[in-house]
């Protein structure tokens, strides 16, 4: 097996409800679906995001769009307006979950990103 | 069954988008509808506080400065278009369309209003008539905030402005509505689907849920920004939508941006709860029967949506008053950054401790170093610069005033190669939280008229 951060494997969006942010985490292909559905658990997401997140994380499947949807409670400082954080919609969550490490298959091919910059 | 689909636009994703995208949908090929989205929770109390000190303001305003560039090319074009731009004041919204369609010449045009939503003024009437408006979250009684209320609106459907367009209407100004139902109420209006028609009015509302946000299908915000051609011409998100449910995502043909699975899924679950059990006035729908198939280059085909009958409530957005907030930013450049922005902060926080102010809240971020993720990754070693953003959050107004004057002196009384201060001080901000509150759908009429200008 080896490691692989989840942004090279998936998608992700977040946004805000209320002083929750949603995550969606969207697989590139079938087999990363697999992965990421076994690999990113609730507790997981919650560890990931340490302090950030002071209540629990839901997480839902939608096997139709390989997708994972997870809800991050009490993670936005009191949410809208009442927020005093930079980030107080939650907007940076996703790509903060795209860099949470998995295990694949060592023989497990990365999609193709030609245009990605170095660094 | 109609073969030709009706083409639906988004040109605005909220209060603030692109002032450029209704128009560029207009003029980059063909549409039937315009939606322009205006409204985001927060809005409506913002919206009320304007009318408060100036009865004719509290709509947005953008919405007439785009009508007035493109109000001749909509009428000669038989575009229609449906918005909430009527916030929390419908007749002065209308009143300021009529006028500029007056200095544009045009007339005979049928301008439908949907009202009711608004129930500020009804609140006791409500309450007395059995309306409990306990927050949906938390269970607590409005009673605890009720006299620091400053907006109440009901979330309305779609059916409303379906009927405006079935009355004539060429534009439809509404209040708040859900966002999804100003997609939806096209679809009910040129199919004649009926509120019963549950797997249909899903469809129109995961067409909505796709469109809402702009460019947030069509490569913005997209996670592959580097595949993404064309920024710059990112084009604005179209539906063409099918009587039998079934919908393509497109874009005007030369624009920017792009279209495929992916991006379709990123909104797809876009401030997205318990995907099965998604709620709209109009029904219920679950997300997970959605289907997505390749329909050639930057068009996706979106099918299989099912629904089920909507609530018997509505939901209420209501906002009150909570007391006073302020934030502002030091930059912090050259050797021992990231130390000394911790030093700023701590002489800050001494200072306005000496000065008596405590705060109910109060938070010390490094922009650049950490504000967004946390201990995610391992910190840097050393960084070039870094933005030491403070903010206090209390009922005491003067205190919070206070410590927007604690900013600024510590670029010539703390510690060196501090700038960033450009702005003045940092003003209290009134802060409005969010009650979430539900209704019996009985207790609420929303009311439609048409009128010709």
């Amino acid at each position: 097996m080896k490691k692989v951060k989840l942004l090279e494997i998936a998608h992700s969006r977040s946004g805000d409800k209320g002083d929750s942010s949603n995550i969606g985490l969207i697989a590139k292909s079938p087999e990363a679906y697999e992965i990421i559905k076994n690999a990113v658990t609730s507790e997981g997401v919650k560890e990931h995001f340490g302090g950030i997140v002071k209540g629990r994380v839901d997480r839902y499947e939608l096997p139709n769009l390989l997708a994972l949807n997870f809800i991050l409670h009490d993670s936005l400082g009191g949410g809208g307006s009442q927020s005093l954080k930079n980030d107080a919609q939650g907007k940076t969550h996703g790509q903060g979950l795209l860099l949470m490490s998995v295990e694949v298959p060592d023989d497990f091919e990365l999609p193709n990103d030609e245009n990605r910059p170095e660094i | 069954m109609r073969s030709e689909p009706i083409r639906i636009a988004n040109g605005q994703g909220f209060w603030g988008d692109s002032v450029d995208a209704p128009a560029r949908l207009v003029r980059g090929g063909p549409i039937d509808y315009l939606t322009l989205d205006y409204l985001a929770e927060v809005t409506m109390s913002i919206m009320q506080r304007q009318k408060s000190k100036n009865s004719k303001t509290g709509y947005a305003s953008d919405f007439v400065e785009v009508m007035r560039e493109i109000f001749p090319e909509l009428i000669e074009k038989g575009i229609k278009v449906v918005t909430n731009a009527g916030g929390v004041n419908l007749d002065s919204c209308f009143d300021a369309l009529r006028k500029t369609a007056k200095e544009l010449g045009l007339s005979g045009v049928k301008i439908g209003i949907v009202s009711g939503d608004d129930i500020l003024e009804r609140l006791d009437e409500l309450l007395g008539n059995g309306a409990e408006l306990n927050n949906m979250d938390s269970g607590k009684p409005l009673s605890e905030i009720r006299k620091d209320i400053v907006s109440a609106n009901v979330y309305l459907g779609a059916a409303s402005m379906a009927e405006a367009l079935d009355q004539g209407a060429d534009i439809v100004i509404a209040g708040r509505v859900t966002d999804t139902g100003l997609a939806l109420a096209p679809m009910m209006h040129d199919f004649g689907w009926k509120v019963t028609d549950y797997d249909l009015l899903a469809a129109g509302t995961v067409a909505g849920h796709i469109l809402e946000c702009g460019a947030q299908s069509t490569g913005g915000n997209y996670t592959r920004w580097w595949d993404v051609p064309d920024y710059a011409n990112i084009g604005y998100p179209i539906v063409e939508a099918y009587e039998d449910g079934s919908f393509v995502l497109t874009k005007h043909e030369g624009t920017g941006g792009l279209i495929n699975k992916q991006s379709v899924s990123e909104q797809l679950l876009y401030e997205m709860g318990e995907p099965s059990n998604y709620i709209t006035p109009d029904c219920v729908v679950d997300f997970g029967s959605i289907e997505l198939e390749e329909d050639g280059a930057d068009r996706i085909r979106i099918s299989g949506v099912k629904g089920s009958a909507a609530t018997d409530t509505y939901k209420v957005s209501i906002n009150h008053f909570v007391g006073y907030k302020a934030s502002g930013s030091l930059t912090i450049s050259g050797p021992f950054a990231v130390a000394k922005a911790k030093k700023c902060a701590e002489i800050i926080w001494k200072r306005l401790e000496n000065a008596g102010c405590k705060f109910e809240e109060t938070s010390t971020e490094f922009l650049g170093l950490n504000s967004s993720h946390g201990d995610i990754n391992p910190m840097p070693e050393q960084v070039n610069e870094i933005v030491l953003r403070l903010g206090v959050r209390d009922n005491d107004k003067a205190a919070v005033e206070r410590f927007g004057k604690e900013l600024a002196p510590l670029i010539t009384n703390g510690p060196p190669g501090i700038t960033g201060f450009a702005g003045g001080r940092p003003r209290p901000k009134n802060i409005y939280a969010y009650w979430p509150a539900l209704i019996d759908k009985e207790l609420v009429k929303p009311e439609v008229r048409v009128e010709t200008i």
